[in-house]
């Protein structure tokens, strides 16, 4: 056998049928459902008299269009209810496990699966959700469909898919102090193009990477997308078998050590090829802030928004126009000299437990700047307690952040949460795309240190500096 | 699903690269949980004020292409979000084909499922479209997919493609993924039994 790289394993190991020059048809291991995009694919089932193939491998929750708001507060909106109860609907009728509002397991679906430990190296896992790519940190190969794939995945447990291309994204060398997870992946999505990776799995490798945490290979893999990336990968490791060992829907006890033995064997091969390969390195990164309207446009919080007039190329220029008109912003202007109305800290990119321990530890004892409204939204009911235990709620509360119940909150302006005309955000989501966090919102990605910094002092500030 | 074999239309030129699903179809209008109806909030950041009035400017908003049923753009069309309901809101609003270099992994293939073409070509050829589209507003475009090729009326523009053959069969033939799966059921049971699922 040649060697093969993660991903091809999993590909090999989950074919059911495969044809030349039709799609493949693979076996998905773990489908995810959530409010917004199932209920047409459930419509089509049920036109079709069809059932879910598996329901022991689909598990549903409520996040996209929740409130933040307490539990005792109900839903107001009236499609969003509708939305919600055809959720609640749909699983009873079709026999789907639904954590919904009020269930201890309710989050934002990419952070539950792994949370709860159903997501696992190795497995195939689909959601009807582009940020799907984040499970892929523990090794599984997870991709985000469109309704018609949901209906497909919910009536016969498979994809039809073409076998992507691979990439290798290679951090090379430990990662400077002050830079985080997400500046790793703004700084790769700055390389290489909100386009770049189309077409392709990414899997990401060095040593920066060996040595991330769990919630930080998410953090990565979550935003394989952005760069266009089919999906993004990490192999599995020592951290990936300690993070997973105890969690509650993980194999336990001698299965555990059985399944460890068996997704010991997935990490790419030694001489395995890669159609591309983007190696960076570490010492190149710097904790970056986004300036546009897209991910890739993003810059070191130490530097100067850019000046279009020094594009050479006229469409990047007119792009680079166009972007700085409706973010407000001046070119030439220090990034650090940038005052925000918002800070968000949350998103299936930085709403687990690391992410509000870094954001705490920059907030703790301080004021939040008068002029700047500071919300913190854990990503799931189950972290939203473990933080409760460890008392960052109480930090963030002290300094005036306000303490949410879990869901996808502000990263998407679909529910209660939403910026107002013109204001700016430091965000710790994942698309500052026009509109995205509401009708002429100004997004700016960032990590949530930074976000909790550009909270207290009401500007943009470089970590590194701050004390 | 619905074919497409054939269509005559107006093109509308949208000369921006990286149209994002979110300006295609804005995150608080999926809340409905039908199929349609969401062609009245097709590009609704750029097509209205936020008092509702419409943006003149917005290529939409033009008489000349408020009709079209051909959309060109430019390069990364549909990157973002895997929302369906952005084939579904051009298609609900007439748009039945859209022209570009490239489109994002999710939206290609959530356009199949609708019997939405998107038809990628070489960057020049989509630029002299566009070009075309722009100098002569209203003009009609005739996409071809079964003999692969796109023309204007007056022959100005006339451009051979090639789309991958089982989706071009597929399109053709308004064919349901899931029937077409289903047949290969044995192997699907096949599957699971000697996984031990
Ligand atoms: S947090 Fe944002 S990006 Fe993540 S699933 Fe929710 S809406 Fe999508």
């Amino acid at each position: 056998m040649p060697p093969q790289t993660l991903f091809e394993k999993i590909w090999d190991a989950h074919l059911v049928h495969d044809e030349p020059e039709q799609p493949s048809i693979i076996y998905i291991d773990l489908h995810l459902v959530h409010e917004v995009t199932s209920a047409q694919a459930f419509d089509g089932l049920r036109m079709a008299d069809r059932p879910v193939r598996r329901t022991d491998l689909t598990i549903a929750t409520a996040d996209h269009n929740t409130p933040t708001w307490e539990l005792t507060r109900p839903v107001v909106d009236e499609i969003s209810i509708k939305q919600l109860e055809a959720l609640t609907k749909n699983c009873e009728e079709f026999g789907v496990t639904l954590y919904d509002r009020f269930s201890p397991y309710q989050g934002i679906v990419h952070i539950i699966g792994p949370d709860l430990g159903y997501t696992q190296p190795g497995k195939t896992v689909v959601c009807g959700d582009s940020h799907t790519a984040t499970h892929g940190a523990l090794g599984a190969f997870a991709i985000g469909i469109g309704t018609s794939e949901v209906e497909h995945v919910l009536a016969t447990q498979t994809l039809r898919q073409f076998k992507p291309n691979t990439m290798e994204v290679r951090i090379n060398g430990e990662l400077p102090a002050g830079v985080s997870p997400k500046d790793v992946i703004l700084g790769i999505i700055g390389r290489i193009g909100v386009n770049g990776g189309v077409g392709h799995v990414i899997e990401y490798t060095g040593e920066a990477i060996r040595s991330m945490s769990m919630d930080g290979r998410m953090t990565v893999c979550n935003m394989s997308i952005e760069g266009g990336a089919r999906a993004g990968m990490v192999a599995p490791d020592q951290t990936t078998f300690d993070y997973l060992r105890g969690r509650r829907f993980a194999p336990q006890g001698k299965d555990f050590d059985e399944a460890v033995e068996g997704w010991k064997t997935l990490p790419t091969d030694q001489g395995a090829k890669f159609d591309r390969l983007v190696e960076i390195e570490s010492s190149s990164l710097e904790p970056f802030v986004t300036w546009g309207i897209n991910p890739g446009m993003v810059i070191p919080v130490t530097s100067r928004v850019p000046d279009p007039a020094s594009y050479s190329d006229p469409n990047e220029r007119e792009v680079a126009e166009r972007a700085l008109q409706y973010m407000g912003l001046e070119p030439d202007t220090p990034m650090e000299e940038v005052k925000i109305d918002r800070v968000f800290i949350g998103a299936c990119t930085n709403a687990r437990l690391e992410d509000l321990r870094a954001a705490a530890e920059v907030v703790k004892g301080k004021k939040a700047h008068p002029d700047v409204y500071s919300m913190v939204v854990p990503g799931s009911a189950l972290i939203k307690q473990q933080a409760e235990e460890e008392g960052l709620d109480r930090i963030f509360t002290d300094a005036g952040f306000d303490w949410r119940v879990a869901g996808c909150s502000m990263c998407l302006g679909m529910n209660p949460d939403i910026l107002e005309v013109g204001q700016r955000c430091a965000s710790t989501s994942n698309r500052n795309f026009e509109n995205r966090q509401g009708k002429g919102g100004r997004t700016h990605l960032v990590s949530p240190a930074m976000a909790a910094a550009a909270g207290i002092a009401g500007h943009f500030v470089d970590i590194r500096e701050w004390s | 699903m619905d074919p497409f074999v054939k269509l005559t239309g107006v093109a509308a030129p949208l000369d921006r690269v990286n149209v994002d699903t979110d300006q295609i179809i804005p995150a608080v209008h999926l809340k409905s949980i039908e199929r349609t109806g969401f062609g009245k909030h097709l590009f609704e950041p750029w097509r209205f004020n936020a008092n509702g009035s419409p943006v003149p400017d917005f290529v939409l908003n033009k008489p000349a292409y408020s009709n079209a049923s051909v959309l060109v753009a430019g390069r990364n069309f549909g990157c973002g979000s895997s929302r369906e309901h952005a084939p579904w809101a051009l298609s609900d609003y007439g748009i039945k084909c859209v022209i570009a270099p490239s489109f994002a992994d999710i939206f290609f293939s959530n356009c199949f499922q609708n019997g939405l073409l998107p038809l990628a070509l070489p960057e020049e050829q989509v630029r002299e479209i566009l070009d075309h589209a722009t100098a002569n507003p209203g003009v009609e475009l005739t996409v071809d997919l079964e003999g692969q090729r796109v023309w204007s009326e007056d022959e100005k523009i006339s451009i051979t493609f090639e789309v991958d053959s089982a989706r071009r069969h597929a399109l053709l033939n308004g064919l349901d993924n899931i029937g077409l799966t289903l047949e290969h059921e044995d192997k699907i049971s096949a599957f699971e039994s000697s996984r031990g699922l």
